[in-house]
């Protein structure tokens, strides 16, 4: 055992202190499976103290350390570093607090997203920010990403409920930026570390925001024929003056592995179907309902089907939700990307996917916030053909450059 | 007293002097104060880009945030956060360096929340460009965010991108009797109020709704209250308030004689305070002491290891 292991096992218990590779193996990679190294250990601390106790030690010793929660970055944000360790934070699980009043929850790094607004819903409150893997992420994770979802446009993404953060940085500082309140003084600390990617350190208690839920829901499924009549329905909605909570799209390929994996109807002949939601009072959805139908009207859908109830709408949203790992029964393997371009170019942008997918017999599957410009192109591949990733991650950085 | 007329010349500014600091129109005197040669961004003025369909603009550090609204206007859109001091001639690059937001801070967020890209010159001379100008923009550190309240002590900001959002159809404001629960019960409810605020005195809640007309009457009859004129938000907002306090709704007790707005999470008074910022007038910038950790020396060497800009703490 290395002197590093030695030191790491006088601050953690056995059982704690992963180091055999039939162990690690589980911690080689996240989402993004296509990368993968293993680690010289994961420790798995249980308490604030072990995570700053731990960090101390790496920077005593300059050992690399990547911080983990449940490991459903698509990006490579828990992938290892050789010679170096995984902090596994999925034990600090505790949300230390709920104040209903201020609207406020402070928890632990590996809280689970949704399981923040569980706790809040008997308060009729919510935690805003809502990642497609919201069921499983952590807010640990979300914090090191500034993840988004699909209701940015409105509430924003993480960093915009992230209220207050104490965390211990690479350095072994510990710092405590903002707090209970909704304002602060003085440079935005908390508004820097949050989507720092595990570059400036590890949350430890996060104060997250709370919003009342909103009483009423509109969502809408829209077929189209084309995506650019997708696309056109998204303009017209926002030269409205709506602010829908959501506005999303699914192309044909996205449709198909939504179908395949929770069953999903679509209308039949579609290339493309738009989500949009509004929320508020009922008696301003009541009104915003009449303008938003009109406006997708005049879109010439093929078909309309707007949720009747709150079942329907969680139906609409298992299946837009669904959509990334529902790719994984098209194929065995994917890289998603995750891009912002302006609205106005989302037309250009996915017509240029469609022919860069076409020259390189390479299948692209897209889901994305049509709201907010930001595109999810799913590129499809079998990593057992050689050559087949070199392939995808070079048509990957085409996209991204184009 | 050096006037910049583009972003280069801000530049040279900044490597002019051994100790600089940037101002706007001063609405925030005691924010810049200090003992440093003063580089005005008064002739940084425009909108260099405004797409309302993107729901985004960019402007100029020293363009009055009055025009901006009024740009904003004609396309129906607005500054969700309520920029303060409107009136007063407040620029946008101000409103970033101060991170003042006002009660419309409640429903959306603040100033950062709705900032998204900046270009600032650091203590190096170094013209940069960091965020993005698209609504959604999650890669790389925060750096516009971390501006929001530096007060000019990092660099200086030469333009800012924002986002925007439809301004609704119609506003209606509330006055009724202040309460915590009242206050916790509309804070905590289906009316997604615009702004919650508390007058000085502590006896009189303000609430303000936004959108459909029809649909703010029915609204306000639940709330209960008198329907009241909406200016009395433009007399808050360009109020001179000399200090600035974050606190909790559960401290609103201890600043009975302040204004407290965004439902109990900002206290602006004119009295001095136990703890909060200085915007006018000569108490210390900072009473009452602000928490500063190690890291903050090592960000202030990065953007600017000659201290060509005042610290926090000048």
């Amino acid at each position: 055992m290395s002197a590093a292991l030695e030191r790491l096992a006088e601050l953690l218990p056995p059982g704690r202190l992963l180091v055999r590779p039939v162990e690690l193996a589980a911690y080689e990679s996240d989402a993004l499976t296509a990368f993968r190294t293993r680690p010289l250990a994961v420790v798995m601390p249980e308490t604030a103290e072990e995570v700053i106790a731990i960090v101390r030690l790496c920077h005593e010793l300059q050992l690399p350390f990547v911080a983990r929660g449940s490991g459903t970055s698509l990006s490579g944000g828990s992938l290892p570093i050789a010679d170096g360790i995984v902090i596994a934070l999925n034990r600090l699980n505790r949300i230390l607090k709920l104040d209903p009043v201020q609207r406020i929850s402070v928890v632990q790094p590996g809280v689970i997203n949704t399981q923040v607004t569980t706790a809040a819903a008997p308060f009729g409150l919510h935690y805003a920010p809502d990642p497609s893997s919201q069921t499983i992420c952590t807010i640990g994770g979300n914090v090191a990403f500034n993840s988004g979802g699909a209701h940015c446009l409105k509430y924003g993404m993480t960093s915009n409920h992230v209220l207050g953060i104490k965390a211990v940085l690479a350095t072994g500082e510990v710092v405590e930026w903002g707090g209970g309140s909704r304002e602060r003084l003085g440079p935005d600390w908390c508004g820097l570390f949050v989507g720092n990617e595990g570059l400036f350190g590890i949350a430890l208690e996060i104060t997250l925001q709370l919003l009342p839920k909103a009483e009423c829901f509109h969502t809408v499924l829209a077929g189209y024929r084309t995506l650019e009549q997708a696309g056109d329905a998204v303009s017209a909605v926002i030269a409205s003056g709506l602010l829908p909570g959501a506005i999303e799209i699914m192309d044909a390929l996205a449709l198909e592995a939504a179908v395949a994996a929770v069953h999903a109807e679509y209308p039949p002949g579609c290339e493309a179907v738009l989500i949009v939601e509004l929320e508020g009072p009922r008696e301003v959805v009541t009104i915003e309902r009449e303008r938003l139908d009109a406006i997708l009207v005049a879109s010439a859908p093929v078909e309309m089907r707007p949720a009747h109830d709150a079942d329907e709408r969680m139906a609409i949203w298992k299946g837009r939700k669904s959509a990334f790992s529902a790719v994984g029964r098209l194929s065995p393997d994917f890289i998603v990307q995750d891009g912002v371009v302006p609205r106005r170019k989302l037309g250009e942008a996915l017509r240029r996917i469609a022919e860069m997918s076409h020259e390189t017999h390479i299948r692209v599957a897209n889901v994305f916030h049509a709201g907010d410009g930001n595109l999810h192109p799913l590129i499809l591949f079998d990593g057992r053909e050689s050559g087949a990733l070199q392939r995808a991650e070079d048509l990957a950085g085409r996209i991204l450059k184009m | 007293m050096i006037s910049p007329a583009s972003l280069t010349e801000l530049r040279d500014a900044v490597l002019s002097a051994p100790r600089v600091i940037a101002v706007g129109a001063e609405t925030k005197p005691r924010l810049s104060a200090v003992d440093a040669v003063k580089i005005s961004t008064r002739q940084l003025r425009g909108i260099t880009e405004y797409d309302p369909s993107e729901f985004t603009f960019t402007a100029l550090a020293g363009m009055p945030v009055r025009e901006i609204i009024a740009a904003l206007a004609e396309q129906g859109q607005y500054l969700p956060f309520d920029p303060m001091l409107v009136e007063a001639g407040s620029t946008i690059g101000g409103v970033v360096a101060s991170g003042l937001s006002g009660p419309g801070r409640f429903r959306f967020g603040g100033v950062r929340d709705f900032i998204l890209g900046v270009r600032f010159v650091d203590g190096m001379g170094r013209l940069l460009r960091l965020g993005g100008k698209v609504v959604k923009n999650a890669a790389g550190f925060d750096v516009p965010k971390f501006l929001v309240g530096s007060l000019g002590r990092f660099g200086v900001i030469g333009e800012v991108t924002f986002k925007v959002f439809p301004k609704p159809s119609t506003t209606l404001t509330l006055s009724l009797p202040y309460s915590a629960g009242t206050m916790a019960r509309i804070a905590n409810s289906r009316f997604e109020a615009a702004a919650l605020d508390v007058l000085p005195g502590s006896e009189t809640l303000l609430v303000k709704l936004g959108g459909p007309g029809a649909a703010l009457e029915v609204l306000a009859r639940e709330i209960g209250g008198q329907i009241i004129d909406n200016t009395i938000w433009d007399e808050i907002r360009e109020t001179p308030w000399s200090y600035k306090t974050d606190i909790t709704p559960d401290q609103i007790s201890n600043f009975k004689a302040a204004h407290v707005s965004c439902g109990g999470s900002m206290a602006f008074s004119h009295t001095l305070p136990a703890r909060g910022m200085t915007l006018r007038g000569d108490a210390p910038l900072w009473i009452g002491g602000r928490p500063c950790f190690a890291i903050e020396a090592a960000v202030k060497q990065a953007l600017d290891p000659q201290q060509r800009f005042p610290t926090l703490d000048d």
